[in-house]
């Protein structure tokens, strides 16, 4: 079976762009959640969209199972290779089609980098709102298959709130074309459905995306305070307040300490909690609710309140924030990232049951999360080469997603299901509703072989492995959200 | 004819079972979308809020909620749905709402009817009762099925509660009408301003003529240089506030349709406008011209409307009057039939006028030609 699709995959593709060797393959074995390696029978590197529509044809013909993928930085596992299968590797689709700025749309390739969207609509005044925090490398096609989020969803919303077309070629083979460049549609939605397929309907070709003009201002704040609690009062005051900021986000004292040793962040002294504040809208609208939240914020109990003075102040509370995750690598040689959704209301409460967990697991667990919508990212330390902790920490993860669906919450925010979570949906969904989707998979992809084993479990395990930094995290060029 | 009246979901799913093939209406304001065939549903009986928390930014309701009961709710607590409900005083429903997937004035800024909808529980055609989505502001657990309730019509299920996501209501709001020479010019403006630093709330083209209508909302003290800074740039002038209000509300209720007059839906982009006044007579033009709802006094405006659309590549629908529920283009995909056997295999929700032959129940009516005679 092995020779026959290789012989076949070489029919598509030259050999350069199929890649075979154990050496090359090695790069491919693993994502964004390093715990899982799978070592897939090749990669194959298209270049056009034909290419991806001939090799998931030929895919279809021998009933042999792809994985797409694209810069890997998926933190869910979601582009972890099937043993025997192949993966399709998008990054060389890297074209910008066009940009309407007229119309406020970009039609872009599946390759093409989240920031580099951005980049093409700026010198028309516009951007790409969804910002993951790995989106100096994470890829468009990737940010559609996982719903991928940001630091300023409660307001903007998640990639899925800003794709208005996709051309996909199915698991079936079948090339469709699903909503348009325009803003509304006549039918069901079937730009929504497929967005977050985890890759389990097929694969992106091309994708239109929506632009909107960037705000004229921000008004950044980052606030310290003395514990977790007034932290999340604050956050309370601010949407009691009736404010709409761009972006609610919290750190706790453990991810303050590897921000600040990691980019040098400073932040107020004696502080257990940092809350960052962002409020965005023409100057008039910001000036106006500054004036509102000021009150707001000093009488929240802060130790400090810093304001940011320029764009570049601005920045740096955001690369501090951005770079949290990475940086607690430098505090524990291994760690697992997690995120969970809780009612916004409840955050004080998921806080302190995870900080009692994480005393009794004896693990640390660090916090930082996207306060705005109850969205959590505890991550949770420790060391591998210690004998069982790996299963401590993940039986500790697993802990914290059940007290999130029996909060009415969710077991995820923006990283996705993937292989991570997939033993967990059916604790959120009942049977008919796991049947429901498992029916759904089915008719766009009757034989399973588009990104099987994610999201809906297949039974068999992927391996797990030890976990630490992606290579990338680890040279500072990604970060995780 | 006989209508069932579901008063719980689990009466609903039963309805359902019973029934080989059924058909589903909400509040009946746009009865072009009610499928034929089999034993009718209503959903006006499944009413009232399930949750409300201000602070969570959410609120599930049932199905048959009326959309004006909601709306109402959720201002006494200064919040609001931002993209502007249409026919709330004409009596919709939350599944309406859902079902035919109309967003109104207000989608231009944060997105329509599939930007907030969080969750539903729903009946499929195999009548059980499904709980999708979440009841949380974020959530990326499974496939996205409220999404693909909006604008489903009532062919792949039937809405028994959904959740929605709220906003804060904007302290204030400023109605601009900006002169414009002709559909060409309004389009230019358009775009500019939703370009434009101003972040406008709403930018629709009046029906019966080019001028804009465009809304400014935030706090109070911020509108007043906001509005000047526009007039200057495009001129017109600021409409007092029971005049604003009076036309938004005769946009959202379709006041200014004619009566007898058929009304479609017609998805677009700003580039397609100047055409579609070339072949449309009476019009509104919502969010930037990314919906045209266009009025058709009889078939040969029909027939022109929709020859129009065929070139263009559009797909709307009807949503008032006799006739095929699509208008123009229609993309065929083989995924389609797929989707509709996994969550209905018996093919249970009634259909709609397809004129495409594939449905079977439609052709038993024969209601499947032209016409456009008699609104709703």
């Amino acid at each position: 079976m092995d020779g026959v699709a290789l012989r076949r995959l070489s029919a598509l593709l030259p050999a350069p762009r199929l890649l075979r060797e154990p050496v090359q393959l090695a790069a491919y074995e693993s994502d964004g959640l390093t715990a899982f390696r799978e070592r897939p029978l090749a990669v194959a590197l298209p270049e056009t969209q034909d290419e991806v529509v001939a090799l998931v044809r030929l895919c279809h013909e021998l009933r042999l199972p792809f994985v797409a993928r694209g810069s890997g930085t998926s933190l869910s596992g979601g582009s972890l290779p099937v043993p025997g299968g192949i993966v399709i590797a998008l990054n060389r689709l890297n074209r910008i089609v066009r940009v309407n700025a007229e119309e406020r749309w970009a039609l872009v390739e599946p390759g093409v980098v989240n920031t580099q969207v951005t980049a093409a609509a700026a010198p028309h005044g516009l951007h790409y709102a969804p910002d993951p925090s790995s989106q100096s490398i994470c890829t468009i096609g990737g940010n559609v298959a996982f719903n991928s989020g940001g630091a300023h969803c409660l307001r903007h919303g998640m990639t899925s709130n800003h794709v208005l077309g996709i051309k996909a070629v199915l698991a079936t083979g079948e090339v469709v074309t699903l909503g348009g460049r325009g803003r509304e549609f006549a039918g069901p939605d079937w730009c929504g459905l497929f967005t977050g397929n985890e890759g389990l309907f097929g694969i992106a070709l091309e994708v239109t995306l929506q632009l909107v003009p960037r705000a004229e201002r921000f008004h950044t704040v980052l606030a310290g305070y003395r514990t977790l609690e007034q932290a999340g009062d604050a956050v309370a005051a601010v949407i009691g307040a009736g404010l709409l900021p761009g972006a609610l986000e919290i750190m706790d004292a453990l991810a303050l300490e590897a921000a600040s040793a990691a980019v040098h962040a400073e932040y107020p002294a004696g502080c257990e909690a940092v809350l960052i504040v962002e409020l965005e809208g023409p100057r008039e609208v910001v000036e106006a609710e500054r004036r509102r939240l000021e009150p707001l914020l000093a009488s929240s109990g802060p130790v400090a309140v810093r304001v940011a003075r320029d764009a570049a102040e601005r920045l740096a509370i955001w690369k501090g924030r951005k770079s949290a995750f990475s940086a607690v690598g430098r505090l524990s040689p291994d760690f697992i990232v997690q995120d969970g959704v809780v009612p916004r209301q409840r955050l004080g409460e998921a806080l302190r049951r995870i900080r009692g967990m994480s005393r009794e697991a004896g693990l640390r667990v660090a916090n930082v999360f996207h306060a705005g919508d109850g969205n959590l990212h505890p991550l949770i330390l420790f060391n591998g080469r210690e004998p069982g902790a790996l299963q401590r920490a993940e039986a500790l993860a697993g802990t914290i997603l059940r007290m999130c669906v029996e909060m009415g919450g969710s077991i995820t925010g923006e990283h996705g299901v993937g292989v991570e979570k997939r033993g967990y949906l059916p604790e959120m969904f009942g049977p008919d509703e796991m049947d429901a989707m498992r029916r759904l998979r089915a008719a766009f992809d009757p034989l399973g072989i588009a990104n099987p084993g994610k999201m809906l479990a297949t039974g068999e395990a992927p391996s797990l492995r030890q976990g630490g930094l992606h290579p990338l995290e680890r040279a500072g060029v990604i970060s995780r959200e | 004819m006989k209508v069932e009246h579901p008063t719980t979901t689990a009466e609903l799913a039963e309805a359902v079972r019973s029934h080989d093939r059924v058909s589903l209406e909400g509040g009946c304001t746009k009865p072009a979308l009610i499928g034929l065939g089999g034993v009718r549903i209503s959903t006006r009986a499944l009413r009232g809020v399930v949750e409300y928390d201000p602070a969570e930014f959410t609120f599930t309701a049932r199905a048959g909620t009326p959309v004006a009961e909601v709306v109402a709710m959720l201002a006494e607590r200064g919040q609001h749905l931002p993209f502007d409900p249409m026919l709330v005083a004409s009596g919709s429903t939350l599944g309406g709402l859902v079902a035919s997937g109309m967003s109104g004035p207000g989608r231009l800024r944060f997105g329509g009817v599939r930007d907030f909808i969080l969750g539903v529980r729903m009946v499929d055609g195999l009548g059980r009762v499904l709980r999708m989505g979440g009841k949380v502001v974020k959530n990326a657990a499974g496939f996205d099925v409220p999404k693909f309730m909006v604008g489903s019509h009532g062919r792949y299920g039937v809405l028994a509660e959904v959740t929605f996501k709220v906003f804060p209501r904007p302290q204030a709001r400023r109605t601009l009408r900006l002169r414009a020479s002709g559909m060409a010019d309004a389009v230019r403006i358009l775009c500019e301003a939703a370009r434009s630093r101003l972040d406008f709330e709403a930018l629709d083209v009046w029906p019966g003529g080019a001028d804009v209508l465009a809304r400014l909302a935030g706090p109070v003290e911020a509108l007043d240089p906001m509005a000047s800074e526009a007039l200057a740039r495009w001129p017109g002038q600021v409409l007092a506030e029971d005049e604003a209000e009076a036309r938004w509300a005769g946009l959202r209720e379709w006041e200014w349709v004619p009566s007898g007059h058929a009304l479609a839906r017609v998805p677009l982009t700003p580039s397609q406008a100047a055409g579609l006044a070339s072949h449309a007579r009476s019009f509104h033009l919502l969010g930037c011209a990314s919906v045209a709802w266009v009025a058709l006094g009889n078939d040969g405006e029909r027939d022109r409307l929709e020859a129009w659309m065929h070139t263009e590549g559009v797909e709307g629908v009807l949503l008032r009057g006799a006739g095929n529920r699509r208008l123009g283009a229609r993309r065929m995909m083989a995924v389609e039939d797929a989707v509709r056997t996994a969550l209905d295999p018996g093919g249970r929700f009634a259909g709609e006028m397809d004129g495409d032959g594939r449905d079977g129940a439609d052709g038993l009516h024969g209601h499947g030609r032209k016409g456009v005679k008699g609104g709703g």
